[in-house]
């Protein structure tokens, strides 16, 4: 689904992605762990064209992101920070989606029945929970039924009924052939959803490969110990 | 993604449905409220209290001179700044650039300019005014407009070239200071410097390169008070006058109102989201 080539991004004295290759399977889901700072969220915002890349070569269901904003209908996009116009409704955001893609009449609302959100769209995005915003935020996400989701921590700030109905649905839609890239710190989260990983540290992919891979390569018992593993070897290589 | 192989190239939303929210989130902040309460109330007091229509139009325009400008860019760098995230939602989207930025600006500029318009006018209408002032009125109303948007774009331009918001929101107050009030001072000491040399061409030129004085003289020119006009004013009137001056000014306003957009659009299409 998604191809990246050599990618470069300098931000003034930081090189925050030193020659990113990854591939990102189509109708998987891939976790995109690493710790803060090692390029997780400038990866995906590259993938979204919301950061140009120095160099490299991003392809997004085989076109290549260069400016042309077409290829982003077939993604939904949840950011890390839910934080929306303050006076805006939350029923407002997601008419102003929809306007913006007339065509697109066949929308997937079933998060705002399972996130019980009914009365909640009504009120002043300002007045609502960080929670609650998260949850209209997944709902939008979602809404146009894409084939390329890209989550960046999905569930921070999601309490466990929520954070459930979330992985539920995640994992419902990868069972209709969507492709997900997911960000997160928690590494059980990722180890329950993911079937691929891409470990990212100091701006290079240190790892790219299946779960089970990476849990073999380092003969540990859950996902955070094979990551830190990783970061050990990496540190005394 | 559709059945027959061959995508049809989708319709999209344009500059409208991105502006269409945003204006009506602005029109909901209490802060909007208070800009026309402001001028309702600065109206109707100088009008009660400041006798005839004309004299009134003439304080109206300095205090409407001095505080548009001001709020505007104050205003509309912290809203960009504020508005960060839903930038980024709008970018996420399958949108072009310039249609997400023409619409910012379109959401932000529209609501300003109608609640300047509002608070200006309405302690008019309600009253009733003379004929006679009616133009000025006007041009105050066109000129106070054509600030808003160029003092939107500005703070855009600032509020883009600046990841740090206390120094975009500076160098915004900067801008602001210099041309509402350093600049006319600089002026005259560069003229009582150099009193020998024939420099009026290069006064003229400056006239035109400080919006707030280009709208004051156009006000001025109307009243045909050059006494009140400030140094360039003076300049400028004896270059220009009648429907010639307005039509030069207006001019200059447009290119004033097109330079900071421009320059806003140039960062946002390269800045990293």
């Amino acid at each position: 689904m998604i191809s990246v080539r050599g990618l470069h991004k300098r931000f003034g004295e930081l090189d925050i992605l030193q020659g990113v290759d990854a591939e990102i399977p189509t109708g998987r889901i891939t976790g995109v762990v690493g710790p803060n700072a090692a390029g997780k969220t400038t990866l995906i915002k590259s993938i979204l064209g919301l950061t140009r890349p120095d160099s490299g070569v991003i392809e997004v269901a085989g076109t290549r992101v260069n400016g042309d904003e077409s290829y982003r209908s077939r993604i939904g996009y949840m950011p890390q920070i839910a934080r929306f116009p303050s006076n805006m409704t939350g029923a407002e955001l997601i008419t102003m989606l929809r306007e913006l893609r007339p065509d697109a009449t066949d929308v997937d609302e079933t998060l705002l029945s399972s996130f019980e959100l009914a009365s909640e769209m009504n009120k002043k995005l300002n007045t609502l929970s960080g929670g609650t915003k998260q949850k209209i935020n997944a709902v939008a996400a979602f809404l146009f039924k894409p084939e390329l989701l890209i989550l960046d921590e999905p569930t921070a700030g999601l309490d466990p009924r929520s954070s459930s109905v979330l992985k539920d649905k995640i994992l419902a839609d990868r069972a209709r052939g969507r492709t997900f890239v997911i960000t997160s710190h928690v590494m059980s989260e990722l180890e329950e959803l993911a079937d691929e990983v891409i470990f990212i540290s100091d701006g290079r992919i240190r790892f790219n490969g299946s779960l089970s891979q990476i849990m073999h390569l380092t003969r540990q018992a859950n996902l955070e110990r094979a990551i830190v593993e990783l970061m050990e070897r990496g540190a005394a290589a | 993604m559709t059945m027959s192989g061959i995508p049809q190239p989708a319709r999209r939303g344009g500059i409208w449905q991105v502006a269409k929210p945003q204006v009506r989130n602005v029109v909901r902040s209490r802060w909007l409220l208070c800009y026309v309460g402001f001028f309702m109330l600065a109206t109707e007091g100088l009008l009660r209290f400041s006798g005839g229509d004309a004299r009134t139009l003439l304080s109206l325009a300095n205090v409407v001179l001095f505080v548009v400008p001001l709020m505007t860019v104050v205003y509309g760098t912290v809203y960009l700044y504020n508005s960060r995230e839903f930038i980024e939602l709008l970018l996420a989207q399958p949108l072009k650039r310039r249609t997400v930025f023409a619409g910012l600006y379109m959401g932000l500029a529209i609501p300003l300019t109608a609640a300047l318009v509002a608070g200006v006018s309405v302690p008019f209408i309600v009253r009733g005014m003379d004929a006679a002032s009616r133009l000025p009125l006007l041009t105050m109303l066109v000129g106070s407009a054509a600030l808003t948007l160029i003092f939107t774009g500005i703070a855009f331009c600032v509020a883009l070239r600046f990841e740090d918001r206390l120094t975009g929101l500076g160098a915004g107050m900067g801008i602001w200071l210099l041309f509402a009030l350093v600049y006319d001072g600089v002026l005259l000491f560069v003229v009582s410097v150099l009193a020998d040399h024939t420099i009026e061409k290069s006064l003229l030129v400056a006239s035109l390169a400080n919006p707030i004085d280009l709208v004051r003289i156009a006000l001025l020119l109307q009243f045909d008070v050059s006494a009140l006009m400030g140094y360039t004013g003076a300049v400028f009137s004896r270059f220009f006058s009648g429907a010639l001056g307005l039509m030069v000014i207006a001019a200059a306003l447009v290119t004033w109102i097109s330079a900071p957009l421009a320059a806003g659009f140039v960062s946002f299409s390269r800045k990293d989201f």
